[in-house]
């Protein structure tokens, strides 16, 4: 390998979890922390620690020049910025690649391009996927012709956006006339991007994204799929792989999809390729592209039995895929918790602090990603993801037990934590039986029922709290 | 691969840490040979404190000397002078008022220039010219008027 030290611009469990590959791969690693994560797991595991600014983000790890700078000055070659933060940053990419560094990620316009969720579109039909019927809106009388003819519920999206951020809902005409402007208002704010886009509402869908991994020499595969429909306000709880329940014919579409799409805007290195799949008919629409190593990317080691956080550092390097599309193969099953420090009985308010006890159980099958310990702080800065317990067995229903258990017997004291969501989820028979979508959790939430059909019910403190579980 | 001056202050902080007495690296077309008490024995610069210097004093610790520090405000390229060859800023005994700029970092070719902050008198340049520095890392040492 050409690469010798690793710079890692990231924080918390995913920069723990470069630094074990670099580990596994024989490289130097220097992590850039702010003043607040001096101290923390990753810091102390790496070969060096450098300060890079302050606790607030927007001073620290949202600075691509200081990151850049700091990767010069301690000798780096290369940039690993996790996910979050500069993970889809066009400029750092950019700006590592002028001062010699490899960006552990693609180049810049390719980042820019799926970035733009509307060209990506444009892409995505291009390569010949199907995408969610819509387009790009300039009016509100432009949108208000559109649901003329597709009919409501439609969803009004910024080009800027992604990741769930800048969707809003439109259910009726009314509704139609007074989100548009705020939309675009909210748009030029949020993304610096007044650009919005209709779409079709696909009531009833799963999420289902393709791990795909491409290297500098035209080599593009993928690593099946994950299933990550537990979503509160589209954001990922629980995700698995393989998804369930799905077909064959749909599975294997959905990746040929996925790596078309990949080659299609000549992606480097590895990439998340989403879709939305209709629950009913098996139908799938491209959503966007994600340009980084994802939060959930464990599900498809455990299955793959593939370091892809070392494959993103040889793809770096320059290296082609270390495997072909044929020694791609899957076993068994695996699921994924977020465990986070969140307070259920304040609405799921972030609950930062210090943890004074944090332990997690020994169980076959289990692996837990995680920057805590005992002592460890959860800092108000960032997002409040404690520790990701990943079940790897033989079937989804003892890949459900080990992370249950997991759950049951981690000791967490001193924050809030979303645990005893995370088991009520696991236990529910929607989920045990795969009729989750991504509306299902909020919905259960409210008490309501997602499907409109009578479902067994869990076991409920009241009408308004349908998953709640017993407080730890 | 080369070192950086960077890589070498960081080898002198690792000898710190360690019970090696003398250490001698050699790569291609690079040496580096380190003798611990060396300072001692030639002559320590002397300090304002008059306390014994700590030979971890790299990073003076803030509290056990009587003065404050001028701290890095943000991570980059630490300049004593406006250009190569120029007179420093300030040296030891340049009495500084709040707004006297001290030095410059360097962060991707901007140049920001680096108020002193509090009046007094430097006692102390702690960081090396060039050099990396990290946010909140001690630049100066002054004796507060």
């Amino acid at each position: 390998m050409a690469l010798a030290r690793v710079f890692i611009a990231n924080r918390g469990e995913i920069a723990v979890r470069v630094v074990r590959a670099c580990r596994a791969l024989g490289l130097e690693c220097v992590v850039g922390a702010s003043q607040i994560d001096m101290d923390g797991m990753a810091a102390e595991l790496a070969d060096r620690v450098i300060c890079i600014g302050p606790a607030a983000a927007t001073d620290s790890y949202l600075r691509p020049e200081l990151v850049v700078q700091a990767a010069l000055g301690t000798g780096c070659d290369a940039i690993h910025p996790g996910y979050g933060f500069l993970a889809e940053n066009p400029r750092l990419s950019g700006l590592a690649a002028e001062n010699g560094i490899r960006f552990v990620g693609p180049p810049p316009e390719v980042i820019e391009l799926a970035g733009d969720k509307l060209r990506a579109r444009e892409a995505a039909l291009e390569a010949g996927l199907p995408v969610v019927p819509g387009g790009e809106v300039a009016t509100r009388e432009e949108a208000e012709a559109f649901a003329a003819e597709s009919g409501y519920p439609l969803l009004l999206k910024a080009a800027g956006g992604g990741g769930g951020r800048g969707i809003k809902l439109a259910h009726a005409p009314e509704d139609l006339a007074s989100l548009f402007h705020v939309a675009v208002a909210e748009a030029r704010a949020a993304f610096g991007d007044e650009r919005v886009y209709v779409e079709r509402y696909v009531a009833d869908a799963r999420h289902v994204e393709v791990q795909v991994a491409a290297d500098d020499h035209g080599n593009v595969v993928h690593l099946g799929e994950r299933d990550c429909s537990v979503q509160r306000r589209y954001q990922k709880l629980i995700e698995e792989a393989p998804a369930p329940f799905l077909s064959a014919d749909t599975r294997d579409a959905l990746t040929a999809a996925g790596v078309a799409f990949a080659r299609a805007i000549g992606y480097r290195n590895l990439g998340t390729v989403e879709f939305i799949v209709d629950a009913a008919g098996g139908e799938f629409f491209f959503l966007e592209m994600n340009c980084r190593i994802q939060v959930e990317h464990p599900v498809t080691e455990a299955v793959t039995g593939r370091d892809l956080v070392a494959e993103q550092l040889r793809i770096a390097d320059g290296e082609p895929l270390s495997f072909a599309q044929d020694d791609v193969t899957f076993d068994g099953h695996a699921i994924e918790c977020r465990l986070v420090a969140e307070d259920a009985s304040r609405g799921f308010a972030p609950s930062p602090g210090r943890l004074t006890r944090f332990a997690v159980p020994e169980i076959d099958g289990l692996r837990v990603d995680t920057h805590c310990r005992d002592g460890a702080l959860i800092p108000p800065h960032y997002d409040s993801l404690m520790a990701k317990l990943i079940g790897h067995a033989r079937d989804r229903d003892e890949a459900i037990e080990i992370v249950h258990e997991a759950l049951e017997r981690l000791e967490a004291e001193g924050v809030e934590t979303n645990r005893g969501l995370l088991a009520a989820v696991l236990d529910h028979p929607d989920f045990v039986h795969g009729r989750v979508t991504t509306r299902w959790l909020e919905e259960a939430e409210d008490g309501r029922s997602p499907s409109g059909q009578a479902r067994p019910e869990v076991e409920r403190p009241n009408q308004s709290a349908g998953l709640e579980a017993p407080r730890r | 691969m080369a070192l950086s001056d960077d890589d070498v202050r960081e080898v002198l902080r690792l000898i710190d840490e360690s019970d090696l007495d003398e250490l001698l690296i050699e790569t291609d077309g690079f040496s580096l040979h380190v003798l611990r008490g060396a300072a001692e024995a030639t002559g320590h610069r002397p300090q304002a404190t008059g306390q014994t210097p700590d030979t971890r004093d790299s990073i003076p610790d803030t509290q056990s000397s009587n003065g404050a520090t001028i701290d890095a405000p943000m991570l980059g390229t630490f300049y004593r002078a406006e250009a190569p060859g120029a007179s420093p800023f300030v040296d030891v005994g340049t009495r500084v008022s709040p707004d006297t700029t001290v030095c410059l970092i360097e962060v991707m070719k901007m140049m920001n220039s680096i108020p002193a902050g509090i009046e007094g008198t430097i006692v102390e340049v702690c960081a090396d010219n060039a050099a990396l520095v990290e946010f909140g890392q001690p630049l100066f040492r002054i004796e507060p008027a």
